[in-house]
């Protein structure tokens, strides 16, 4: 029963994965990208935590934590660099 | 212009600190759960380059102020001291040694040599990964 149920949710989870594949292939601007960019992170962690229970095994939760940091980090550095230019400055105060 | 961002500041300074005692748990249960020295290693490096982004160069260096160079060579001492000082013991080339002790604060702990060495790979990692990202993002 709660494997057909976390079945279900890997392939529900997939279809929205594709939906945001289509919103990054076809976005008209940066940002669409970006954005869409980042719900990839949170669904792909998602995907990682309904796999680990479908597996069994508790050793993949330090990956779901890991794509969460590195998807905040991604879309800080891209973020930046759309409204600045540079990703790191040298001295901000002049 | 100037720009003010407070709230990316504000969150940085708090999740810089979530980020490098993550990195110190992935580096101190490598040896019986997943992780080890190459992950602790990069996410260090990649909560300070979280710093970077909110802050300036010139304040993360004075935050930080080490060459991230010499780290390398501090990194490769680490392991190859390790390496090498099975050799006084008249044993192999790295062979590791390991013993129980009895700390205060954690109770009955092994401690093993192949943490030192973990240790020179974490240092090595840290030093490699900032000396490129501060190279690059000096050039104008």
């Amino acid at each position: 029963m709660i494997e057909t149920v976390l079945q279900l949710s890997l392939l529900l989870l997939a279809v929205a994965m594709i939906g945001l594949i289509y919103r990054l292939v076809k976005g008209p601007t940066i940002p669409d990208r970006v954005i869409a960019l980042d719900a990839m992170g949170v669904n792909l962690v998602s995907i990682t935590a309904v796999l680990s229970m479908l597996l069994g095994t508790s050793n993949y939760l330090d990956v779901i934590l890991l794509i969460g940091i590195l998807a905040f980090i991604g879309t800080i550095a891209f973020a930046k660099f759309l409204e600045k230019g540079e990703v790191i400055e040298h001295d901000r105060d002049q | 212009m100037k720009t003010n961002d407070v709230i990316f500041q504000t969150v940085a300074k708090v999740v810089f600190f979530m980020i490098i005692f993550f990195a110190v748990h992935l580096f101190f249960a490598g040896h019986y759960y997943p992780g080890g020295g190459f992950v602790g290693g990069l996410l260090t490096s990649g909560a300070i380059v979280l710093l970077l982004l909110a802050f300036d160069m010139k304040t993360v260096r004075r935050g930080f102020p080490v060459d991230f160079k010499w780290l390398i060579g501090l990194g490769l001492l680490f392991s190859a001291g390790t390496a090498a000082g099975s050799l006084i013991f008249n044993v192999p080339f790295f062979t590791h040694a390991y013993d129980y002790f009895q700390l205060p604060l954690f109770g009955k702990t092994s401690l093993h040599t192949a943490m030192l060495f973990d240790l020179g790979v974490y240092l090595v990692v840290i030093g490699v990964t900032m000396t490129i990202i501060q190279t690059i993002g000096e050039s104008e």
